[in-house]
């Protein structure tokens, strides 16, 4: 066991730092530019330089690089606040995707420019009748000569309102079982029919949207994989989607719920010698640490060549609601002025209050808990599926409600 | 970055796993267990015949000189079969406490036979009940002379040599005493734990004869320092203990039927299942941190330990309760072996500091450093 890089690996981290510290944003050329300007010079100025998608193949933008040097490369990145959210559904979930299935033709048109951020992607997955259940989903595709006509309502998607292109999966046979009846598009989100409406979040953002499809027309040739085979292309965008979200290392920590039960009193003395608290904080750090060493473990995996295992998968499910309880807990610690949202009176407002708020969402996008749950009980446990209802007959005989 | 342990280490593992499969059967634990032995002899003969006793021992001293990192996968092998062994007590403490401090006269005399497996050694702390602090404690050694009594003394019935924890008036109030447990003077009395597989002991020392082990007066400073080690190579005995009680609820779970299914393809079940996964994958990768710091003498080290220790006893009593829990009515039966687990695992959450202590050391460990 050591933390050092081989000496490959630290010259790469080397040429990485060097990079980023001569070519990050400057104050003065991001003035003026909101998060999505900024994010798209960033991301042009790494796709010039050969430091986009660098796992990528070169022909599209990449440099072949191996997992560990991604690592390594998000690790120098994190350093920089640099915007990068916008690009991650996309070149995370998407290209893979579109390098599975798509022709030759499409790769080249589009992948270089997912790389450059150019072009924007996203995801067009869950319905209002199918989350979990996501081959539930009822929009459907009709095929009307060399084309295929799209109606219906897909929802959760995150960034529809700024993207360019996305891929959708629809129905397009619904008298055979819910998982035989599906195809897989990619579509113009500027196509004609097409209408993006924002949620707005119990946090009063709005990061997701309705997006509806009334006659919207997309060629065949857009089309992954085979007619029918929608399902089976779609597990490949959600296997890579697990490793896009991760486990949410931003919010509030322990480190800085002690800084706090320094400050704040119990029964006359800092609330970090009460008992209770401690125990409180104990758990909080074996969840913490767990996850921090559980990640190192991942890694080391991933040095050897090997493919990390599905001890990767514990990472949203713990992290999502120890951040919540965590929030709760130090909200707890300030008592009734725990509960001030407003960042003039309190500097803690926006980690704290930001994460409590914000993580019934995280519990639920990209697989709830329970989903979670059942993945490693079924995928890492290797225990039975529960029976379904909906098991072999045609979909139109499947009850709703 | 290469957080694991080398082919080498893994290889031990294996070698260790499939001795233990050979010599240390559930039906040997069960026997231990029904008659209330102190332990199995024989086994460990053969485990100080295979060296792992004397693994961290240096070669001096007729040990193999091997790092912490090759006792932790031993450790894991011996929780995860439930050995019925003095290993803890001779390897974790006593082997540990004489390294550390003693004299050159004190590690030639002791090492060499706990490296064998020729002598057993134990550990001597608590005496009334409760976390143990200097000012509780009663046993006083002077003048090369030791009376008072400890209770409970894991293995005290059958060691050869204990580490007895002293009052001092000076200093940080303690003082570590060295006292060989065969003379006339040193009376011992069997004490029925929650496990009958692991025999503990009352110690009454009146007037036997002790030797200052390390200085006067920084006794307590040593203990601490002491459980930090062991409260790492314990936290590998927990975790392969939990990893056995899943395996056992997932093997029980899905051959038994009820409603028409299998009990496993039930989410109840599930999700059960996947929280003890949950909490014994955070409790290894604790304890690889631990492994790692202890091996290196990391600055960090207090912490590590405490981190490895709560996650131990958090995976391992949720393991072994729930592991019961899973099996139904036949879990609670003397017949099945969930006890084996049951019994242990709560016996280890005590061995060396409960998980409130140890989440007390770990809070002023990081509100320390923060």
């Amino acid at each position: 066991m050591d933390f050092n890089d081989t000496p490959e690996q630290a010259a790469f981290r080397k040429s990485a730092a060097d990079w980023l510290a001569a070519n990050v944003p400057t104050k003065e050329e991001t003035e003026g530019l909101n998060r999505l300007q900024i994010a798209k010079l960033w991301q042009k100025r790494k796709y010039d330089a050969g430091w986009a998608c660098i796992g990528w193949d070169p022909a599209y933008g990449g440099r072949g690089a191996s997992a560990i040097e991604q690592v390594i490369w998000k690790q120098e990145e994190a350093k920089y606040d640099v915007p990068a959210g916008f690009f991650v559904i996309g070149q995370g979930m998407m290209a893979p995707t579109l390098m599975a299935y798509a022709q030759p033709q499409h790769l080249e048109r589009y992948l270089p420019k997912l790389a450059s951020g150019e072009e924007i992607w996203c995801q067009l997955f869950s319905e209002p009748a199918g989350g979990s259940d996501l081959a539930a989903l009822r929009t459907k595709a009709e095929k009307d000569g060399d084309e295929w006509v799209i109606n219906g309502q897909k929802i959760w998607t995150s960034g529809a309102h700024y993207s360019d292109y996305g891929c959708v999966v629809v129905r397009t046979d619904p008298t055979v079982p819910k998982h035989k009846g599906l195809s897989y598009f990619f579509i113009d989100m500027k196509s004609p029919g097409i209408e993006i409406k924002p949620i707005k979040q119990l946090t009063g953002e709005s990061d997701f949207n309705e997006v509806y499809f009334t006659d919207v027309r997309v060629p065949d040739s857009q089309r992954l994989g085979e007619v029918g085979q929608g399902w089976q292309v779609s597990l490949t965008t959600l296997m890579n989607e697990r490793a896009a979200i991760g486990a949410g290392s931003s919010g509030v920590n322990v480190n800085l719920a002690i800084q706090l039960a320094k400050e704040v009193m119990i029964d006359g003395k800092p609330a970090i010698e009460d008992s209770a608290v401690k125990a409180r904080l104990a758990n909080f750090y074996v969840e913490e640490a767990g996850l921090k060493f559980t990640s190192y473990r991942t890694l080391s995996a991933l040095s050897r060549g090997d493919i990390p295992g599905p001890e990767n998968s514990i990472g949203k499910l713990v992290g999502a609601p120890k951040m919540q309880q965590l929030a709760s807990f130090c909200m707890d610690l300030l008592e009734t002025s725990g509960a001030i949202w407003d960042s003039r009176r309190s500097k803690l407002a926006d980690n704290i209050i930001g994460s409590y708020m914000g993580a019934p969402g995280l519990r639920i996008a990209g697989g709830t808990d329970e989903i979670m749950t059942n993945i490693i009980a079924e995928r890492v446990l290797g225990l039975p599926q529960e029976p379904r209802m909906d098991k072999g007959i045609p979909f139109t005989d499947v009850p709703t409600g | 970055m290469n957080f694991e342990f080398s082919e080498e280490q893994q290889m031990l593992r294996d070698q260790a796993r499939n001795y233990l499969t050979q010599h240390c059967p559930t039906t040997l634990v069960r026997r231990v267990l029904n008659n209330r032995e102190t332990h199995d002899a024989d086994l460990y003969k053969g485990i100080a015949e295979m060296g792992w006793t004397a693994t961290t021992i240096p070669e001096e001293y007729g040990g193999l000189g091997m790092s912490h990192l090759e006792l932790v996968v031993i450790a894991e092998e011996l929780g995860r079969a439930c050995a019925p062994v003095p290993f803890s007590s001779t390897v974790y403490l006593a082997a540990e406490a004489i390294m550390a401090l003693g004299t050159e006269a004190q590690k030639q005399a002791w090492l060499p036979k706990l490296a064998d497996g020729s002598a057993i050694g134990c550990f001597a702390l608590g005496e009334a009940g409760g976390a143990v602090t200097p000012d509780q404690i009663s046993t006083a050694m002077a003048d090369g002379v030791i009376n008072g009594t400890k209770v409970p003394v894991a293995d005290g019935g059958i060691a050869d040599v204990a580490i007895v924890v002293c009052k001092s008036d000076g200093g940080d109030g303690a003082t570590l005493a060295l006292v060989d447990l065969s003379q006339d003077a040193v009376a011992k009395d069997n004490v029925q734990m929650i496990d009958f597989s692991r025999g503990h002991s009352e110690l009454a020392f009146n007037g036997a004869c002790a030797e200052v082990l390390g200085e006067e007066g920084a006794g307590w400073a040593a203990v601490e320092s002491l459980m930090n080690s062991a409260a790492i190579l314990f936290a590998w005995e927990q975790i392969g203990l939990a990893d056995k009680a899943l395996e056992q609820a997932r093997e029980y779970a899905l051959g038994r039927f009820a409603f028409g299914r299998s009990i496993a393809s039930y989410q109840a079940i599930k999700h059960k299942l996947a929280k003890m996964y949950v909490k014994n994958t955070l409790a290894r990768s604790n304890a690889y941190y631990g492994a790692w710091a202890l091996n290196a003498g990391a600055s960090d080290l207090a912490v590590a330990a405490a981190t490895s220790r709560v996650a131990a006893i958090q995976a391992s009593l949720f393991a072994a309760e729930e592991n019961i829990q899973t099996h139904g009515g036949m879990g609670f039966t003397w017949e099945f072996d969930c006890q084996f687990y049951y019994r242990r695992a709560k016996l280890l959450s005590l061995a060396v500091g409960s998980e409130k202590q140890w989440q007390g050391r770990l809070v002023d460990g990081l509100a320390a450093s923060a």
